[in-house]
């Protein structure tokens, strides 16, 4: 069986978070994040890698044995720190990984049920379990109904279905009279959708920001009014405020609202070289954590300092600015402030307008399979393979479109072909 | 045959082929018949190419009569049955229209288009099973009284010519292929002469003649209630639907050498004779064209086949097996492989030999089968290549791998063709094995244009064979460098080799829907039980009882979802029992 993938605690912030993986390949992949294999029910500590080698996050790591797991097949489950980032990190770098995909709703318990894994104990509370599951799947096919992707899967659908009508047509009926230009019936719809597709995946992390909270940090060198301006936005003392340098040793997090939009707005240890090991580790930590948020806000400590680490987007203010008498922030006299969240809210509006509909981790694995069976239908089409070829690639893309929205059925190409051409010699 | 004198095509030459697998005769006797042999889809590839072949009515007809007659230990019996005798839910006897009965322990029930047929021609409504012969009424209304799901459906076929009044000069020629591509396995050589088609085609003033007297055809009149094929409209359908169309394709098809008749195909109708003979005679060619029989179209009864098992027997009627339109099918080769099987079972009742069931992954009659008993139909049913979710695998050109072993199994298969079978298998292994351990010279594979790889791994004469198939390029270049290999091997081993990459990806998906098809459903289940099902699918689930989870997937309407709700239910089922030991 393929090697499923999911996060198996509840989505959104928390402590811990726990990816678990079952499957052939379940230890494979462990290897492949962590560098190697606990044996089977041991736990082990280690840093998860992505496929370019760098550092997700650190955490625990353990596996079970076939025929010794929930599900009966090897499984393996690392335990991280429960941020929405790290989450989708690890699971990108799962799916990455060759024969593992995203878990359906429900696909878990539905493996155990096949291997006959659930306990004389659970017996009874089985059936409240699969009413709950079904539930959420329930409540999860909805919001897909309603919204707009499913508006959109569908019409990739019906693109799809277009093509392999063409196709079909052309494979089944060829002692028929059929238009001459299917070629150019095949290809048209497949690269709409192509375009259309890419377009939400590149969305996908505004997407994922939208969903989860865009994570906004603030940033700057050591005593530059990190924190007071953290202070400021939150409205209450989250973060330890004095004038002494290196206050803040570690990550501080406030979680608020901003024009509807959800925020988690990050205090990161000053910048400067310090003798303090726990607060080296900070500023490390800090700074990876920057790193990885949606948008940096750096705080000028003068003027003419130059920022380090920012990317384009990244809003750039001097901090102390009455001190300066010049523009910029000051919160002691609230001179700014305002306009700061303005600047940022309006960057953070932007970005979710780029946003994919799309949102859950699933269906984007769907999508780019989807995108990979049209990728290789068009480079099929273009090297003039057999359209019996090509059409199993465009197969391939419906059937990952109906794991999000339901299945297609061969009446309905048929359905096509005899709607769109005089087919009966 | 009824309608067209034709047999094979794509995805009906897939069926004949495999057919002639397990050994019935409809390859054999379409050779024999054949006046002109075109292979389907020749320019694309193997997997949709599909052998046809124009057939000598008379031909056909002798060699099929030959051949019962030939069976020992088979007496028939020419007589109008007009009921079938069921004591305690398993047919008995059929009863014929003397009153007499003939004691069975299996019926295949074949009734083609005769079940309470009625002929349409215009406003006039004739009681027949086709042309000139009476349809079966006592039989249709015996059933109707006693089995459920009986449905109409309809096809029409066209008028048919007499050759001599056509002008054969200035219309077009479809010619044969140069190279036949045989309908079956055993088959080595042409057997009659080989006489090309003629094509013309339909124009505004037919389309007029038509139009303006949309009326008169029975399809408007309101006289038929029957679902026809979308596949096959008539040239009324064609001309309202297709009003954009300035025409419509004509072939003309001999139906035999020694016939004077013509079969125009693509202009089935059921106007009015006069109206008729008017549209001929606006067509290139026919300005004078004799007409011999008017086309009609028909209307039949068929029992929904979702009343039916895997092996044709109908579910409450032990010992009594269906084949054919009464099915819902149409076509002579979807009903020959429903003959075949249907007969197989019925001699396996009778005989307690094993039961003969094909599947989605080896057939297309196991995809017609499983199509017919799970979903039913809504028009009458063809074979598409494009029902076949295997189609790469399952080609007309491995039928005989595929089936003749599961012949072979069911004592289906003669003595002469197992042979000739293991021969061709013993050689096509050598052959394969040989090109695949030796490597292709660079230099001759420049002479051939072929491919060499560029990481200096040699190419072997398997991997050049499927590069020719790929490239619809003749492998008898390969000859002069394979000694003892012929060349409908050294293809045999291309197409192979053409399609082995594609195949793992649908291997892995047939794996997948064979471990659901696995986990079996117990019959007692109770599906108003599962809370989390809608109200819709538990009446459907009821209805149909599928035996498996594999045919509860392809129950319309299902989803992942509730497949996982039925898969918990019998879990804990299964659990419960346990406990309760």
């Amino acid at each position: 069986m393929d090697t499923i993938v999911a996060l198996a605690t509840a989505q959104g912030r928390a402590g811990v978070a726990i990816i678990r993986a079952s499957g052939e390949r379940a230890f494979e992949l462990c290897e492949a994040i962590a560098g190697f294999a606990p044996a089977g029910r041991d736990f082990r500590w280690a840093r998860f890698r992505d496929a370019s080698g760098s550092v997700i996050d650190t955490g625990l790591v353990l596996t079970f044995e076939q025929g010794h797991s929930f599900t009966g097949e090897r499984i393996c489950e690392f335990q991280v720190h429960g941020s929405v980032a790290v989450v989708a990190a690890m699971l990108r770098a799962c799916l990455a990984v060759e024969g593992v995909r995203a878990a359906e709703a429900g696909e878990f318990t539905r493996r155990a049920f096949l291997n006959g894994r659930m306990d004389l104990t659970e017996v009874e509370a089985l059936a409240d379990l699969i009413d709950a599951e079904t539930d959420a799947q329930r409540r999860q096919a909805l919001d897909v109904m309603d919204g707009s992707a499913r508006a959109m899967v569908e019409r990739w659908r019906e693109d799809l279905l277009q093509s392999l009508a063409m196709m079909e047509a052309a494979l089944d009926f060829a002692d028929e009279e059929l238009p001459d230009d299917l070629t150019v019936q095949v290809v048209t719809p497949l690269k709409a959708v192509q375009t259309s597709l890419q377009h939400q995946m590149a969305g996908r992390r505004a997407s994922e920001s939208v969903r989860g909270g865009f994570e906004v940090a603030i940033v700057g060198r050591v005593n530059a009014g990190k924190s007071t301006l953290l202070n400021a936005l939150a409205g209450r003392e989250a973060a330890i405020t004095s004038s002494r340098e290196g206050t803040t040793r570690d990550v501080i997090e406030v979680r608020m609202e901003l024009d509807g939009l959800s925020v988690t707005l990050i205090d990161t240890a000053g910048l400067r070289q310090s003798d303090d090991e726990i607060e080296q580790t900070g500023i490390e930590r800090g700074q990876a954590r920057a790193a990885r948020a949606d948008l940096r806000v750096f705080l000028q400590s003068a003027p003419d300092e130059v920022p380090m680490n920012v990317t384009e987007g990244d809003i750039i203010i001097l901090s102390k600015a009455d001190l300066w008498g010049l523009e910029g922030l000051s919160v002691r006299n609230g001179q700014g402030v305002t306009e700061l969240v303005d600047r940022i809210t309006a960057e953070l509006r932007e970005r979710s307008r780029e946003s994919s509909v799309f949102t859950r981790e699933r269906h984007f694995d769907k999508l780019s399979r989807a995108l990979e069976g049209i990728d290789t239908a068009l480079t099929a089409l273009e090297r003039g393979l057999d359209w019996d070829l090509v059409a199993e690639d465009v197969k391939a893309a419906i059937r990952a479109l109906d794991g999000i929205i339901g299945r297609v059925d061969v009446e309905d190409v048929l359905g096509r072909i005899f709607a769109s051409f005089c087919i009966g010699k | 045959m009824s309608c067209n004198p034709a047999i094979g095509g794509i995805g009906k030459g897939h069926l004949v082929r495999e057919i002639d697998a397990l050994d019935g005769m409809m390859g054999c006797a379409g050779d024999y018949a054949a006046i002109q042999y075109r292979l389907l889809n020749r320019s694309r590839g193997p997997a949709v190419q599909g052998p046809r072949v124009q057939a000598d009515r008379e031909r056909y007809a002798a060699f099929v009569q030959r051949y019962v007659a030939a069976q020992q230990g088979l007496d028939v019996i020419e007589a109008e049955v007009v009921d079938i005798r069921v004591d305690s839910g398993e047919a008995k006897a059929i009863v014929l229209a003397d009153g007499s009965e003939i004691l069975a322990r299996a019926i295949v029930l074949a009734t083609g288009t005769f079940l309470r047929g009625e002929i349409h021609v215009g406003t006039e409504r004739i009681a027949a099973g086709r042309r000139g012969a009476p349809a079966a009424e006592r039989l249709g209304d015996r059933l109707r009284e006693a089995a459920d799901g009986i449905g109409r459906l309809k096809t029409g076929t066209p008028a048919r010519l007499v050759a001599s009044s056509i002008d054969w000069g200035v219309i077009g020629e479809q010619p044969g292929d140069e190279y036949p591509e045989f309908l079956s396995f055993q088959t080595s050589t042409v057997q009659a002469r080989q006489v090309p088609c003629g094509v013309t085609e339909t124009n505004a003033r037919t389309h007029e003649i038509i139009a303006k007297n949309l009326h008169l055809s029975a399809m408007h009149v309101g006289n038929i209630s029957g679902v026809g094929p979308r596949y096959c409209p008539s040239i009324e359908d064609k001309v309202v639907r297709f009003a954009e169309k300035s025409g419509h394709n004509v072939f003309l098809e001999p139906e035999g050498l020694s016939s004077e008749l013509v079969y125009p195909n693509g202009i089935s109708t059921s106007l009015p004779g006069d109206v008729q003979i008017e549209f001929l005679r606006s067509i290139k060619g026919l300005e004078n064209v004799e007409v011999r029989h008017i086309g009609y179209a028909i209307e039949y009864d068929y029992l929904d086949p979702r009343g039916l098992r895997a092996t044709l027997e109908h579910r409450h009627i032990a010992g009594l097996f269906l084949a054919g339109q009464i099915n819902g099918t149409t076509g002579y080769e979807e009903a020959g492989a429903q003959g075949l099987l249907a007969g197989a079972n019925a001699a396996a009742r009778a005989t307690g030999a094993e039961e003969l069931v094909l599947s989605r992954f080896d057939s297309y009659i196991g995809v017609m089968i499983d199509d017919l008993i799970h979903r039913g139909v809504s028009e009458p049913y063809r074979m598409f290549t494009s029902r076949a979710e295997y189609r790469l695998s399952i080609r007309a050109d491995n039928a005989d791998q595929r089936l003749t072993p599961i012949g072979v199994d069911t004592n289906l298969v003669s003595e002469d063709r197992k042979q000739a079978f293991d021969e061709k298998m013993n050689r096509l292994q050598a052959s394969s094995k040989k090109m695949s351990a030796d490597f292709v010279d660079p230099d001759v594979a420049l002479a051939l244009n072929l491919l060499v790889s560029k990481t200096g791994k040699k190419r072997s004469w398997r991997d050049a064979a499927g590069q020719l198939v790929a490239e619809k390029r003749s492998c008898a270049d390969l000859l002069p460098y394979l000694p003892g290999i012929d060349l409908s091997d050294l293809e045999q081993v291309g197409r192979d080799a053409f399609y082995e990459p594609y195949l793992e990806r649908q291997l892995r998906e047939a794996e997948r829907l064979k471990r659901e098809n696995a986990v079996m459903i117990p019959q007692e289940i109770d599906y108003t039980l599962i809370a989390s099902l809608s109200n819709e699918l538990k009446t459907k689930l009821s209805n149909h009882r599928p035996n498996t989870l594999g045919e509860a997937e392809r129950i319309e309407g299902m989803t992942p979802a509730a497949m996982s709700a039925v898969l918990a239910h019998i879990r804990l089922q299964e659990k419960r029992h346990r406990v309760a030991r």
